[in-house]
């Protein structure tokens, strides 16, 4: 017999973990597409009993956002214009059906290249926080996400949350794809900028599906950085170094078309990103 | 190695339910098979479909995706929770809007829209597509379900009177070309609606006055033609009563895998079978090409068949099933074939047609030289001749791919032995060619072989071939009891037909004065591994490659090459599509050499009465693609102003304007293709009509009955259906080649009067007298006399029935000589499209902006209906012009493989021209086929229009636009 548990509590979860080799179920929605018809010979751990990793959280210095929370719950919860991007990935996620159920922290852990999450989160600086019954460790996302279906969970280990320091700035999110809805992206990015006296004061740009894992992009932020607001950055991209991006050939794009588009898309997400009116919260 | 079952409770409906089943069970299996709520359908089991869409505390969610503990302590709404003692509002609104046509998407459809309205009970166009972008149709075009959502409200329960309808059916405002069909589509007035549920056949499932307040717009006795009642078979389709080939299972049916081949060419033996068997608790029996009783060699073109049900020591293509294993179901549910004893020697394999005709190739098919299955050839005149003192001429050549079809119901369906008969239900297109094959394969006798269609949750063609039903078949004769199978996703994908990809070249000329004087045209079409519809499309394509255009000088080849890649075989319009983006992008730059407006150009040209076809045909009547031209024309001048007012001003994004026309003959090129209709009146005073032409969709039901009422002068809501079930139906052929409107449609009409020519002969009265049915008496009158026929005092025939009526029709046609001349087809129709669209410089993406459609169908006999094929069928133009590529290994499922969404389909205006064919019945012309083929040309077109490129390979995906936009910037 294979073992299935719904344990109701993270320490009985990290208990299970410790004690054997399991196969976390959260939202379900790569679960079940990469089992396909194939029966079950993995004990499963599924953690939709933990109901105390569903929902955001805000600390002095944090955004708190538990492990089994939604993408339906990101756009739903009130959250600074820096989130905006993260938001509008959201949306992209799959459909709504998706949405409703799909964890943001599942999004980490099936670790696609073309997860939707990623960029967004990666602009924020966000880290993800892991626990077993040993430990607790926070690694930054990039840090979390190896590769191509790679990550750093070790064994006995669970993602419990992401964390977000308190972020500054306005935010965009883009994603090019062949068709309008429920589409894996050809490229996409995340760009946070902060902006002080209409002076680029700091930029955050970060691209996925154009390389293993989603990157920032380290000559596109220092391109932007104390520049006017205005046309004057979409220039910067054009000439901006994005020795980060690999992209590979595949049934969705060549690798010189992502490069090409990725530019533009890269230059429109920073224009939108000025263009978001700054406020406080921004409605859900 | 299975896991502990729990028990699981949760409410459906608002019932109180407990399951006992393993708690990752997924929940769509939980309803589908321990609730038998089969109104939640499975279509790919990855939420890419969004098919199995239901409400779990009011949230839609894929319930492929849900474990079912997940369920514990929630509410789960279904499509059988909608109606509530009648129809929801929202339920109402599709049916009355035509939103459903196969109905395989719309429990889902309604199921997540019904959430969307709980929440927002006006939604904009905007926030529908949001709310329903992640459930897949293939049939609509998806249109007519956004009207059904947002205009909802009208069928609200409050609503006094079925005649205060605010929303009158889309079909009675098409603008008809003439003045005369002003009244014709106009809806008959309303009529107190019967309670009984009129319309539905035998064996479909009665709905117990639930549609009681549903408005039918059942037409008046004699006005059945034009009317646009609600599809006769539609409220099952919006219940989730339907049953499709998935939904009626038997309980204790033996559940049956396929094992398939990983490799596109191998070799292979078994091991022991049957100690692997054994050593597998609830197996019944492992199955092999040995186990086949008859000829392991099917197809649907006789003298061209070739492939095996399971294959004979080696496969020819991925996909190809070699065994079959059948078992308890929970037992085949927990089995893994990872151990099944077969080895595999992968041999040498080719995918292209190119490297399949290389010089020394291995050999498909021994008995095929060149892995050549077949040419067709048309010639007429002297093309070079012509080419060569042409004032202009243009040359291309375009590639296209693989196109799947996918139907969002996988194939499906069960199989049992009833006394010495083997009884099939499935989903099909073409129930007697199933039961040829099936027998034929098993070893039996046709008439012991009986193919009962369920609902078939789209087609397309590739449900004209059989698939699992020889499967099937085997296991249920070899164990003696039931057996089922539902294909996966991705072995529906794998295994079954595509389109053909094409490689195409062509050179067109034209004198100074802008007619057309010649044409070459050759074209190589990957057929695949094995033969299917491929002598169709060779022989298919040079009869239209021409378009609906006078050629006087005319060379066309069409050649079906085979290769290991997926089984290319009927796809709407057989080849003819592609050749036609061939055709069409010429006419574009040949308008442009001669310095001629591009509509100009083809309406100069187009065929008119009296025109010769390139195969020699005198078309004497009934051509109405000048019709379809000139309906355009304010469309065309108002579309490229607007285009040239945006493009004054945008730099980066640049819109254009293009336009292309179809012609399609409908039936069988060349070959007989009878349809027969029976129809009888039974002591009860129902007519009951033998309804043989398979309804995948498209609305054969309805059409049908349509043209049999007026033909006998009965009103609709008297008719009563019977399916085309082989045992208890005459064959009215296939679902296929735009034939049933026209075929069966022109059986119906003679099936018809010969029923009123009996009646009035009984009465002993002339043909101007007229007939109603009284409950179980008929009354005729003519002038002041009145006479009844008391029908219960009658004897009935041993069909039941008092009087009956049967007639066959075969549409006339000559073969084609060896220079493909001839007269392939009794009837045409004909279509012309315009696309605008917005070309995004920088990325190569496409926005379409409109699609404006006429088309001539000689005589629209249920104009809603009509609409429907029109934008379902540009839908899948579009999907064809900008997304669809199948690469077998690479896209076998629906998130890789891409087809439009509710959100890339753009306004669609039809505009329906009735030109009428003499042939055809009430002068009507088949449609299904037309509606795709000017699409992806007129894309293709806009596309050059806006960007001074032509994309060569379709899709035109962004990657494959921004390179042609680079490759000119390059050049410039």
């Amino acid at each position: 017999m294979i073992r299935y548990a719904k344990p109701t509590t993270v320490d009985e979860a990290l208990a299970l973990l410790g004690g054997g080799t399991w196969r976390i179920l959260a939202g379900g929605t790569d679960f079940y597409p990469v089992q396909g018809s194939k029966p079950f010979r993995d004990n499963v751990l599924d953690v939709n009993g933990l109901t105390t990793l569903r929902g955001i959280a805000e600390t002095a210095s944090h955004w708190i956002v538990g492990a089994r929370t939604t993408w339906t719950d990101v756009i739903r919860h009130p959250l600074p214009p820096a989130f905006d991007a993260l938001k509008q990935a959201a949306r992209e996620v799959g459909s709504a059906q998706i949405q409703n159920v799909a964890s943001v922290a599942g999004n980490l852990c099936n670790a696609s290249p073309a997860a939707d999450g990623v960029p967004g989160l990666l602009v924020l600086d966000a880290e993800v926080e892991l626990r077993s019954v040993a430990a607790t460790r926070y690694l930054p996302l990039s840090q979390f996400v190896l590769g191509n279906r790679r990550t750093a969970l070790q064994p006995g280990e669970m993602v419990t949350a992401i964390r977000v320091p308190k972020p500054s700035g306005t935010s965009a999110f883009v994603k090019l794809g062949a068709r309008r809805y429920l589409v894996i992206s050809i490229a996409m990015v995340a760009a946070r900028l902060v902006v002080e006296d209409g002076t680029v004061a700091d930029a955050a740009v970060a691209v996925g599906s154009c390389s293993a894992v989603a990157r920032r992009l380290a000559g596109v932020e220092t391109a932007l950085r104390g520049l006017a607001v205005g046309a004057g950055l979409v220039v910067a991209v054009r000439s901006a170094p994005m020795v980060e991006l690999s992209p590979i050939a595949d049934v969705r794009g060549s690798a010189e078309y992502r490069l090409d588009a990725v530019r533009e898309i890269v230059a429109r997400a920073v224009l939108a990103a000025t263009e978001t009116p700054a406020g406080d919260k921004v409605a859900a | 190695m299975s896991m502990d079952r729990a028990d699981i409770a949760f409410a459906v409906n608002g019932a109180a339910v407990s399951v006992n089943v393993p708690p990752l069970r997924r929940l769509s299996s939980v309803l589908r098979d321990e609730l038998r709520l089969t109104g939640t359908k499975v279509g790919c089991d990855a939420g890419d479909c969004g098919a199995c869409t239901v409400l779990v505390d009011g949230n839609p969610v894929c319930a492929c995706l849900m474990p079912a503990a997940s369920a514990a302590g929630t509410a789960v709404t279904t499509v059988e929770g909608l109606a509530n003692g009648r129809l929801s509002a929202l339920q109402a609104s599709f049916l009355a809007h035509g939103a459903a046509q196969c109905g395989i998407c719309t429990p889902a459809l309604l199921v997540a829209a019904t959430a969307l309205l709980d929440t927002k009970p006006r939604p904009t166009e905007t926030e529908v597509q949001d709310a329903l972008g992640g459930i897949l149709c293939r049939c609509t075009g998806y249109r007519k379900i956004i009207a059904a959502v947002m205009e909802a409200g009208w069928f609200g329960s409050e609503r006094s009177t079925a005649s205060a309808a605010p929303h009158p059916p889309a079909g009675a405002f098409s603008p008809y070309s003439d003045g005369e069909k002003g009244s014709a589509p106009a809806l008959a007035p309303p009529s107190p609606r019967p309670l009984r549920g009129e319309g539905k056949g035998v064996g479909q499932r009665q709905l117990y006055g639930l549609d009681r307040d549903l408005d039918r717009r059942m037409p008046a006795s004699g006005h059945a033609i034009g009317a646009s009642p609600v599809r006769l078979d539609g409220v099952p389709k919006v219940t989730g009563a339907e049953k499709f080939g998935g939904d009626s299972f038997p309980a204790d049916a033996l559940a049956v895998l396929v094992v398939r081949s990983p490799h596109y060419h191998a070799k292979f033996d078994f091991g022991d079978l049957d100690g692997w068997a054994k050593a597998h608790p609830g197996i019944a029996g492992v199955f092999t090409a040995a186990d086949i009783p008859g000829k392991n060699c099917f197809g649907v073109i006789g003298p061209f068949a070739d492939q095996p049900a399971l294959a004979e020591g080696f496969a020819r293509l991925r996909g190809e099933a070699v065994a079959l294993v059948a078992g308890e179901r929970e037992a085949i549910l927990d089995l893994d074939l990872s151990d099944f004893p077969i080895r595999w020697t992968e041999l040498p394999h080719v995918l292209q047609p190119r490297d399949a005709q290389a010089e020394g190739g291995a050999l498909i098919h021994g008995n095929r030289p060149d892995n050549l299955l077949t040419k067709g050839f048309v010639e007429r005149g002297d093309p070079e001749a012509a080419l060569a003192n042409a004032a202009v001429t243009a040359s291309g050549a375009i590639d296209t791919s693989y196109v799947e079809h996918a139907y969002i119901e996988p194939e499906a369906g069960y199989a049992y032995v009833d006394g010495d008969t083997l009884v099939v239900v499935a989903c099909t297109q073409a129930p007697y060619m199933d039961r040829d094959d099936t027998a034929k394969v098993l070893g039996l006798a046709v008439n012991k072989v009986r193919i009962v269609p369920t609902a078939t949750g789209g087609g397309f063609g590739s449900k004209l071939d059989v698939s699992l039903q020889p499967l099937i078949g085997l296991v249920a004769i070899k164990t003696g009891r039931p057996a089922a199978l539902a294909y996966t996703r991705n072995e529906s994908m794998m295994s079954t037909t595509k389109r053909h990809p094409a490689q195409m070249k062509a050179t067109i000329g034209a004198a100074s004065d802008g007619y057309v004087t010649g044409m070459v045209f050759t074209g190589d079409f990957n057929t695949g591994a094995y033969a299917s519809w491929g002598p169709t499309v060779a022989n298919r394509v040079p009869v239209h490659a021409s378009g609906p255009y006078l050629t006087p000088n005319y060379r066309a080849e069409g050649r079906a090459i085979h290769t290991h890649g997926p089984i290319a075989g009927a796809f709407r319009g057989f080849g003819v599509p592609q050749a036609t983006i061939m055709q069409e992008t010429l006419y574009d730059e040949l308008a442009g050499k001669l310095g001629m407006d591009r509509l100009d150009f083809r309406l100069k040209n187009c065929l008119r009465n009296g025109s010769e076809t390139v195969t020699g045909q005198l078309l004497v009547s009934g051509v109405g693609i000048a019709e379809c031209l000139e309906a355009l024309r304010l469309h065309w001048a108002r579309a490229t102003a607007d285009a040239d007012t945006f493009n004054s001003t945008s730099i980066d994004r640049k819109r254009g304007v293009g336009v292309a026309c179809c012609w399609y003959g409908c039936g069988n090129t060349s070959l007989p293709n009878p349809s027969t209709i029976r129809v009888g009146i039974a002591p009860s005073g129902d007519v009951i009509l033998h309804q043989g032409a398979v309804d995948i969709g498209q609305g054969s039901n309805t059409v049908i009955t349509q043209i049999c009422a007026d033909a006998l002068g009965l009103p609709l809501e008297k008719f009563q259906l019977k399916s085309a079930d082989t045992a208890i139906s005459p064959d009215a052929g296939k679902t296929s080649a735009s034939r049933q409107t026209f075929v069966t449609g022109k059986a119906a009409e003679k099936a018809g009067r010969a029923l009123r020519e009996k009646i009035l002969r009984f009465a002993n009265v002339s043909d101007k007298a007229s007939l109603k049915l009284d409950g179980a008496v008929i009354v005729i009158r003519e002038g002041e006399a009145t006479r009844r026929i008391d029908l219960a005092a009658l004897d009935a025939n041993a069909d039941g029935f008092v009087f009956r009526a049967e007639e066959t029709y075969d549409p006339p046609t000559l073969p084609l000589d060896a220079k493909g001349q001839g007269k392939p087809y009794a009837v045409y129709g004909y279509g012309a499209q315009i696309a605008e669209l917005e070309v995004d410089l920088k990325l190569g993406t496409v926005r379409l902006i409109k699609i404006t459609a006429a088309h001539d169908v000689g005589k629209a006999i249920n104009p809603l209906l009509a609409e429907g094929q029109i934008e379902g069928g540009i839908a899948q133009g579009i999907g064809m012009a900008l997304m669809e590529e199948y690469i077998p290994g690479r896209t076998e499922n629906l998130h890789d493989y891409l087809i439009p969404t509710i959100g890339d389909v753009p306004p669609i205006e039809t505009i329906l021209i009735e030109v009428p064919d003499p042939e055809g019945p009430f002068g009507a012309k088949g449609l299904g086929e037309h509606v795709l083929i000017p699409t992806a040309p007129a894309i293709l077109n806009a596309i050059r229009h806006a960007t001074g490129v032509l994309v060569t390979k379709v899709p035109a995906t962004p990657s494959r636009i921004l390179a042609a936009i680079r490759e000119k910037e390059a050049r410039a």
